[in-house]
């Protein structure tokens, strides 16, 4: 079963637009969703929930849209944004006792386990926490009520390495159920690159890439070459090159096939390498 | 150099303790490092035939790695003739072939000798001097 479907989705702002969008996020995985600040990440996020007008396309979230009258499957999702909602001086506990109410699916032991296993104290004000702690606490409600899809957007940004990495270690629990899917969004691409079964690359509002996370790592690379030897490079495999004074700099797909049958050097190219490489392009 | 050192103890119900070792900074990929340890652990009877692997999503959270790295490690390890996967049961080492661990080895020995031939090349050793070596070699051993 599919996650995510997405096919189209635009959105025009005055000086943004998010353009024809589109991807399908299997379940069971874990997709980091890249960009630059500004690339229409968060924008995608709330096209796709709901939370802002699209002006075309169609979303699908774990096989429903989000428009239909019945709302009930939306607990299946559990969200995090990078500053969370909650009213300055509720406690955790509190919390609690509000979302209660409010999820039917609500699992009040789970919640428990988590802010404890986090550390979150429970009777401490929302505005004297701390954003690791706010963000640990968001995290607590969303998997507190038997979701199936988790969508964090910026979530791990802003936070130190332990936390980040005590993190990555839940995203792994979360989807030993083949039914659970995780779509981050984040401009730290090493936390991604570490966990994330595809990545979804977006630029000014459109996809560049959508591609396997380990074809990426072991199967693209950047090839140092001069003008001859780029021009006898197979086209189909390039995908982006940049000139400078002492020759090529050439973003390939068969990393493996040219060193063994071309003769080429060709470099490992880390996430944010190809972030880089591929938005300077475009532009 | 980091590595995730997992212990597959607890998953295999006998025997003993049985490690895999991933190194992030290796300039080999993730998943031919588990094919290959994984392949060793059943060539030296440590796994042995029937033996159930941990689940491909327990592994990749044990390693800190992503599910497609273990996925594809597994898939190869199927391919290769070296474990068998049933949908909903799980994975599991088959009945070892001879042939087919023969081969394998005979691929390792070759891939090996290949590098030793181009070195031997590229620096003017001659054939004869290099079939001494490995003669040497072998008899020491």
């Amino acid at each position: 079963m599919d996650a995510i479907k997405v096919r189209g989705l635009t959105k025009k702002y005055k000086s943004f637009t998010l353009d024809g969008v589109s991807f399908t996020i299997p379940s069971g995985t874990i997709v980091g969703f890249i960009g630059e600040n500004g690339a229409g990440k968060t924008t995608t996020i709330k096209a796709m929930l709901g939370l802002i007008q699209k002006d075309e396309g169609s979303v699908e979230l774990l096989g429903h849209c989000p428009e239909e009258a019945d709302g009930a499957w939306k607990e299946g999702i559990g969200v995090v944004f990078d500053e969370s909602y909650f009213p300055e001086n509720v406690t955790p506990r509190d919390v609690e006792k509000i979302l209660r109410r409010i999820y039917r699916s609500w699992d009040k032991e789970a919640y428990q386990k988590y802010l404890k296993r986090f550390a979150v104290p429970e009777g401490t004000r929302y505005k004297e926490l701390s954003r690791g702690m706010k963000m640990k606490l968001s995290l607590a409600v969303a998997l507190s009520h038997q979701a199936k899809l988790l969508i964090l957007d910026e979530a791990t940004s802003g936070l130190d390495p332990v936390v980040r990495s005590e993190l990555l270690d839940l995203f792994l629990e979360f989807i030993q159920d083949e039914e659970h899917t995780i779509f981050l969004s984040s401009h730290i691409t090493s936390d991604i690159e570490k966990v994330s079964d595809y990545i979804l690359l977006i630029h000014q509002g459109r996809v560049l890439l959508f591609e396997n996370k380990d074809v990426l790592i072991y199967q693209y690379g950047l090839v140092r070459c001069s003008k001859e030897q780029y021009e006898k490079l197979p086209p189909q495999h390039c995908r982006g090159h940049r000139e400078s004074v002492f020759g090529y700099e050439v973003l390939v797909d068969n990393r493996e096939a040219l060193e063994r049958d071309g003769g080429y050097v060709i470099d490992r190219i880390s996430l944010e390498e190809l972030l880089v490489f591929l938005v300077r392009e475009e532009e | 150099m980091i590595y995730t050192l997992y212990k597959i103890k607890n998953y295999i119900q006998r025997g003993d303790e049985v490690d895999i070792i991933i190194s992030n900074s290796s300039g080999k990929p993730i998943y031919e490092q588990i094919t290959g340890q994984m392949k060793n652990l059943i060539l030296n009877g440590t796994l042995r035939p029937g033996d159930a692997l941990p689940s491909m999503r327990l592994l990749a959270k044990e390693l800190r790695i992503s599910v497609i790295t273990t996925k594809r490690a597994y898939e190869d390890l199927e391919r290769d003739g070296f474990i068998t996967t049933v949908v909903g049961k799980g994975s599991f080492v088959r009945e070892a072939n001879v042939e087919l661990v023969r081969e394998e080895r005979l691929r390792l020995v070759e891939g090996h000798l290949q590098a030793a031939v181009e070195v031997a090349r590229q620096s003017g050793i001659e054939e004869r001097e290099l079939l001494d070596i490995v003669k040497l070699l072998y008899e020491e051993a």
